[in-house]
């Protein structure tokens, strides 16, 4: 990690970023939500993707899963910036734990006909997406994946019709028989 | 409590809040009455176990406590209405989020069922508030607030301490519920802050200072937050080393100014010795420090041939601005403990004598030199005066924001912790005269003076009122240059002496406004006149506003130009036109 630029450097000389996913534990209380995302926007942070949903509603647990990019410096600051924050229990970085799996899902609309449809359901299935609803001139795909498959497939249906997409932002969970 | 309820502990939510204060441990609580907060005040009114300093504008209020915490070393509280009550606590909060200092807000809110409709005096207080304190509530349910002013109070002055508030709407502060007193479980479970080092990374710094050979020690504020055992533990540690010792502006009276290793202040506006020695050492230990821009000058030039080791409560202030080589995660005063016990079964004094040397030609610049005047009062001089004739007396100062503050910084000797309050990270201006109230309401016999410049001061004067009233003795020493002094100092050093807007037209009469506040007024306008005066001001038990009229044009120096490192200083009698615009050639979009 070398040493950052300042508000006494002009010329910047920047590390090369890096993208982390992150998995925050928080207690579910009213603007929490709102406190991770300040924090993001206040000290000028990226937010790539970040989701967030109660997982254990006995003890008021929320997860956040948030994909961020940033110098090694200013990953290690967010994280730390995180962790300091009175409702977050634990940071976890999942890139360097070296064995997460990260996947998201994404609703696909599509309109068309003739050899176009025909296509958009072959690549589906060649991409393993369920059709979720059909019409006469449309289909909704469901898919599931890394960040990375889903873009892919986005990127194919858009000759063939494509709507458009809704995605639910990136889950991550580690592999092996540890928690967080 | 007209409650015909036999269990004591059943009350209304007003009601839990006075008690929750007594059973804090609270005497003082600063505050502005208003529609959403009266159910307190009218608790407030029906007891004597607190007591309420009436303040004449919120932001008063939170200096007040921010002073009144500072030099005690308890949390200083205060009590505000709905909407503008709170919008007016903002620069406060932030004020004592960037300083650490522990301060307790409890706000009124418009009613539950108003919230969200635009009703008077309503404004989405936790939201405006979030990033200006350490955490804030709001309080919905009666049975929820004792448990929250709680944890409120406890994470207020554990861990890095900072300002937490409490938004209480009113049909709560009417609702009765039952209260608890403070108890284990009412800590956030997932709130832990740390408070021991790890010890290997502490062999390993003693390891490194032991085989220095060109130390130095840069303590900060977290050495004064952790209370008069890590000052003491710093000065044995100091004792035990040998080393030579600076401290940021925060950091002040952590370490006497009369010790024998004392380098003075470091930073922009620092000594020559105190940044040469930073610049040039080889193991630096930082305590409680956190590296901030006006400290580091240009990070990529910034000590370069050192090996850090930093100990910091706070984990994000780690690597943040600069890398270091041993982090150690810890409350101050308890590492320097653990540092100091294995120091002294492990470690001998190295010998650095040749750096001591070294030291002493820097020190022979004599860079806090002025040219001396009898007819006009320099800034300098004035400070060295009243430091010289408070000297032995039970004194703490307050600073506002500016060239007075630098002054009062370099020219005041600080022999004790918890006696020196400036608004270091923020630079709010406005902040000591509020900030003398709080501290003289803390220690009522003591001699309590903000030195103060003639801008800032103006933005919270209404405050002498409030001395006034409650017969609190404060003494506003103002430098008075009529300028915005390092405003004006700016401008001539990178914006081509173009003095816009740094000029005060119309300053009022400070000795007649005196008066009109039913304070007493003193003027000194020649140095033969301000002994005798500033004698006369220490003398009199009632609040003083001291006008001095000091030299107009005096900027303060030494300093580090923007974006240039420590070694680059330019020192005052260098600060010719010509070294002044090459050193200062380039820094203009920096801050």
């Amino acid at each position: 990690m070398n040493q950052p630029a300042s508000a006494y450097f002009l010329e910047e000389r920047h590390d090369p970023n890096e993208t982390h996913t992150l998995s925050v534990l928080v207690q579910n209380e009213p603007g929490v939500l709102a406190r991770v995302i300040g924090l993001f926007s206040g000290r000028g942070y990226n937010i790539e993707s970040l989701t967030v949903s109660e997982t254990e509603s006995q003890k008021h647990l929320s997860r956040i899963t948030i994909v961020t990019t940033g110098t090694p410096m200013v990953i290690q600051q967010i994280k730390h910036q995180l962790d300091r924050m009175i409702p977050v229990y634990r940071v976890v970085d999942m890139t360097l734990t070296g064995s997460s799996i990260e996947r998201e899902l994404a609703m696909v609309k599509v309109r068309g006909g003739g050899d176009h449809r025909v296509e958009a359901l072959r690549l589906a299935d060649a991409f393993r997406a369920r059709v979720i609803d059909a019409t006469t001139e449309s289909f909704v795909f469901e898919i599931t994946g890394n960040s990375s498959k889903i873009s892919q497939f986005i990127d194919l249906m858009r000759p063939l019709g494509l709507v458009e997409v809704s995605r639910t932002g990136v889950a991550a969970i580690t592999r092996g028989p540890e928690g967080m | 409590m007209t409650d015909k309820s036999h269990d004591p502990n059943q009350m209304t939510g007003a009601a839990m809040i006075v008690r929750a204060l007594i059973d804090h441990g609270v005497q003082h609580v600063f505050g502005y009455p208003g529609g959403a907060v009266l159910p307190i005040y009218d608790e407030i009114f029906q007891q004597s176990e607190v007591e309420h300093i009436l303040v004449r504008h919120e932001q008063g209020a939170g200096h007040a406590a921010e002073g009144y915490a500072r030099s005690t070393g308890k949390p200083g509280v205060v009590l505000v209405t709905s909407g503008p009550g709170a919008t007016n606590m903002v620069t406060p909060l932030t004020d004592a989020l960037m300083d650490s200092i522990p301060l307790v807000c409890i706000t009124g809110q418009v009613p539950t069922h108003l919230i969200g409709n635009d009703a008077f005096q309503e404004c989405d207080t936790v939201g405006i508030t979030r990033p200006a304190t350490k955490h804030n509530w709001l309080v919905r349910d009666v049975n929820d607030l004792a448990r929250v002013l709680h944890e409120a109070f406890y994470v207020a002055t554990t861990g890095r301490p900072g300002p937490v508030l409490v938004d209480v709407p009113k049909d709560v502060q009417f609702a009765t519920g039952t209260y608890h007193p403070p108890r284990k479980s009412d800590v956030h479970v997932s709130y832990t802050p740390r408070v021991k080092g790890d010890a290997t990374q502490i062999r390993k710094a003693v390891a490194m200072l032991a085989n220095a050979k060109r130390p130095v020690i840069y303590s900060g504020g977290g050495v004064i937050n952790s209370g008069p055992e890590a000052s003491k533990l710093l000065r044995q540690l100091v004792e035990a080393t040998g080393f030579p010792i600076t401290s940021t502006l925060m950091g002040l009276g952590a370490y006497p100014a009369s010790g024998p290793n004392w380098l003075g202040m470091l930073g922009m506006h620092g000594t020559y010795e105190a940044n040469m020695t930073m610049h040039d050492c080889d193991v630096m230990l930082c305590v409680g420090a956190r590296f901030d821009d006006r400290i580091t000058g240009r990070v990529d030039a910034f000590s370069p041939g050192s090996k850090k080791i930093h100990i910091d409560i706070d984990p994000s202030s780690i690597n943040k601005n600069i890398r270091v080589d041993v982090p150690i995660i810890g409350d101050a005063g308890n590492v320097l403990g653990d540092l100091l016990q294995v120091f002294k079964a492990e470690a001998r004094k190295p010998d650095i004598k040749a750096w001591w040397q070294q030291i002493a030609q820097w020190r022979a610049r004599n860079s806090l030199s002025y040219r001396k005047n009898n007819d006009i009062i320099l800034p300098q001089y004035a400070i060295q005066r009243l430091f010289e004739l408070t000297r032995g007396k039970d004194t703490y100062i307050t600073t506002e924001v500016g060239q007075h503050q630098m002054w009062a910084a370099q020219f005041f000797g600080f022999e004790e912790p918890h006696r020196w309050m400036t608004s270091g990270g923020l630079g709010t201006m406005g902040y000591g005269l509020p900030a003398a109230v709080g501290v003289q309401v803390a220690h009522p016999d003591s001699l309590v003076i903000d030195i103060a410049g003639d801008a800032s001061v103006q933005m919270t004067i209404q405050e002498m009122s409030t001395a006034v009233q409650f017969e609190l003795p404060i003494k506003i020493f103002i430098l008075n240059n009529q300028y915005m002094g390092m405003v004006r100092q700016w401008q001539q050093l990178l914006h081509g002496n173009r003095l816009s807007h740094s000029y005060s037209e119309a300053l009022p009469d400070f000795v007649k406004l005196a008066d009109a506040y039913g304070c007493v007024g003193l003027q000194a306008t020649k140095p033969s006149d301000l002994d005798g005066a500033i004698k006369e001001m220490i003398s009199i038990k009632r609040p003083v506003l001291f006008d001095c009229r000091v030299a107009a044009l005096e900027n303060c120096f030494p300093m580090i130009p923007s974006g240039k490192a420590h070694n680059e200083m330019l020192l005052p009698e260098e600060a010719n036109d010509e070294a002044t615009a090459k050193a200062f050639s380039g820094g203009k979009a920096l801050v």
